[in-house]
């Protein structure tokens, strides 16, 4: 394949990722629908019952045994993946933080969804922040093309440090969105995430393995502190992974962080996902009109950019940082506490507020986006703001 | 917008396929070379609710993830939407109406008092003679290329009967492909 050459598909975000797991051919994919379920798995069932890929589907009862199914297809050295979304994310939960300290690397596909109550089943990052002291690596996708090849990155990476990943798109408002991905052939895809080379052999009986005993106050610890190890080591991993990907396919992919006119800016929003997409329209505009305004997107919040956010934030006047999620803390959303965080030992610190917008699917449009600006301007300008904002809420 | 995007909004009710024309015409702009977006707006799904789906379409990366609040086409697939607000928000003055309606464009213009360019073609009564029931979606979107040009039609066709024989029999497929030629006969303007 020439660099750079794709082949445009008209996918929605969920068929993309759907398209990139087939691509991908795992061994085993074990998945429940719950409501509100992600379509990426049933579209990927499709290809199952259809003999185009060698993969052993586990219909299970319920998320907490599809994930304690991956566990144990991971254990025994399979490439194992799966996907949900919301409510059933939250039912993983204990499980995540087994297939992290057992060092399994599943790749796992969340459409972002909020969570009950009240009942509600469209897009906030409230499901999967609340995965993020969970060990697993955490991806958070512009687009369908992104997510596309994000999903294809993310087994190399899980499988090179040992550590489970999960990639998500933003429920409906890409998950349900058609838009054009650049894909790649079925054999690069291969060639690129090569075989996954398991750590042990549980079916060696010279050399046996004992996986998930009782571990107490004399190693547990230190098994912590490797697991721990690993995710700092991801750091340098993603980053050669991101670049090696890049470098062959022609993609322009950013790894942690994406800087976006940030290099004479004033001030500057920090936002995931879809938001950051249509906050790039906006700044555009704010710039044709003089204003030196950027934008950082953070694209992996686990292990958390705080090098990057430090680097690209010192010595901007004001930031604004978006959150599509709560932490019910009081201290504004999750995002917003470790951009401070990152941001406390820097050189120059800015100013800081948050935002928390776009609860339960709320559309965030242009002039919502136009008023988020507005605030960090006023910001920069010494205006003083609460520690965070609620944006396009009926007060 | 209206500048860089031609943005198209879609009202329906549940059943009559406004997403999946929006999808259709999505993937035919694609062959086209275009950038494009096709996404619907989910309320709670049941059949006969009002239903809103979007299509962006672009000769650059298209960056926005919102609704579309000030259409440059709107596609109504049932004329009783007329009477909810929903349709009328964010109209402007060249903003293209393309109606599914038994009625001459010249008597809707009248009824709804609507000044603007309009379209109507009775994609209703086609579908159910073709068809055999109310899908009015892909006769509408005969309906759209004949009124803006945006596409070649026989490109169109090509890539709207690859997509859909994706999915179903080759006889229905048939039937939407002439329902499709139908209606780009049939619709009229004023």
């Amino acid at each position: 394949m020439e660099k750079g050459t794709f082949i445009k598909m008209a996918l929605t975000g969920n068929e993309a990722y759907a398209y990139a797991m087939k691509q991908i051919n795992p061994d085993v994919v074990a998945a429940y629908p719950i409501t509100p379920a992600t379509e990426i798995v049933q579209i990927f069932s499709k290809y199952v019952a259809n003999g185009e890929v060698d993969t052993e589907f586990i219909p299970v009862e319920s998320e907490h045994s599809a994930l304690s199914a991956c566990v144990g297809a991971s254990v025994g050295g399979a490439r194992v993946m799966t996907g949900t979304s919301s409510q059933g994310l939250a039912l993983m939960h204990e499980i995540q933080y087994i297939a992290a300290g057992l060092r399994l690397p599943i790749v796992m596909a969340v459409a972002n969804r909020t969570l009950s109550a009240p009942i509600n089943i469209h897009g906030d990052h409230s499901d999967t922040m609340g995965s993020r002291d969970s060990g697993w690596i955490q991806i958070y996708t512009e687009n369908a093309n992104e997510a596309y090849h994000s999903v294809i990155m993310a087994i190399k990476i899980a499988e090179t440090v040992n550590l489970p990943a999960m990639v998500m798109l933003d429920g409906f408002i890409i998950s349900h969105e058609m838009e054009v991905v650049n894909t790649l052939p079925d054999e690069e895809v291969k060639k690129f995430i090569g075989e996954r080379k398991p750590l042990y052999n549980l079916f060696d009986f010279e050399n046996p393995v004992t996986v998930g005993p009782l571990d107490l106050q004399d190693y547990y610890f230190e098994h912590k502190r490797q697991q721990m190890e690993a995710m700092f080591n991801a750091k340098k991993v993603i980053l050669e992974i991101t670049k090696k990907y890049n470098d062959t396919f022609g993609t322009d992919i950013p790894a942690f962080v994406e800087p976006y006119r940030l290099d004479d800016a004033e001030y500057a929003v920090v936002a995931l996902s879809s938001a950051a997409s249509t906050l790039k329209e906006i700044i555009d505009e704010w710039r044709e009109k003089g204003e030196k305004v950027g934008l950082l997107r953070l694209r992996i919040t686990r292990p958390f950019p705080y090098e990057e956010v430090k680097k690209y934030l010192s010595g901007i006047k004001a930031v604004g940082v978006m959150d599509r999620a709560e932490t019910h803390s009081t201290l504004g959303g999750p995002m917003l506490q470790e951009v401070k965080a990152a941001l406390y030992d820097a050189e120059k610190r800015p100013k800081i507020t948050g935002f928390v917008f776009g609860l339960g699917g709320r559309d965030f449009d242009d002039e919502q986006a136009n008023t988020v600006l507005s605030m960090i301007k006023d910001l920069k300008d010494g205006k003083e703001l609460p520690l965070y904002s609620f944006i396009g809420v009926r007060e | 917008m209206g500048k860089k995007y031609l943005e198209i909004r879609w009202h329906g009710r549940g059943g009559m396929g406004a997403k999946t024309g929006a999808l259709l015409l999505g993937e035919a702009m694609m062959q086209q070379g275009k950038y494009i977006q096709a996404f619907p707006e989910y309320g709670p799904e049941r059949r006969g609710a009002p239903v809103t789906a979007y299509n962006r379409i672009a000769d650059e990366p298209i960056r926005i993830h919102y609704g579309i609040k000030s259409p440059d086409v709107i596609m109504i697939l049932d004329p009783t939407l007329l009477n909810t607000e929903k349709v009328w928000l964010g109209i402007r003055e060249d903003t293209i109406f393309i109606i599914n309606s038994g009625l001459e464009p010249n008597q809707i213009k009248e009824k709804f008092n609507i000044k603007n360019k309009l379209f109507a073609v009775n994609a209703t009564a086609i579908s159910e003679s073709i068809i055999g029931r109310n899908l009015p979606n892909t006769p509408m979107l005969g309906a759209f290329v004949k009124a803006t040009g945006a596409i070649p039609f026989d490109e169109f066709l090509k890539s709207v009967e690859a997509r859909l024989k994706m999915k179903y029999r080759e006889d229905i497929v048939k039937k939407n492909m002439e329902a499709i030629k139908k209606a780009y006969e049939e619709v009229k303007e004023s």
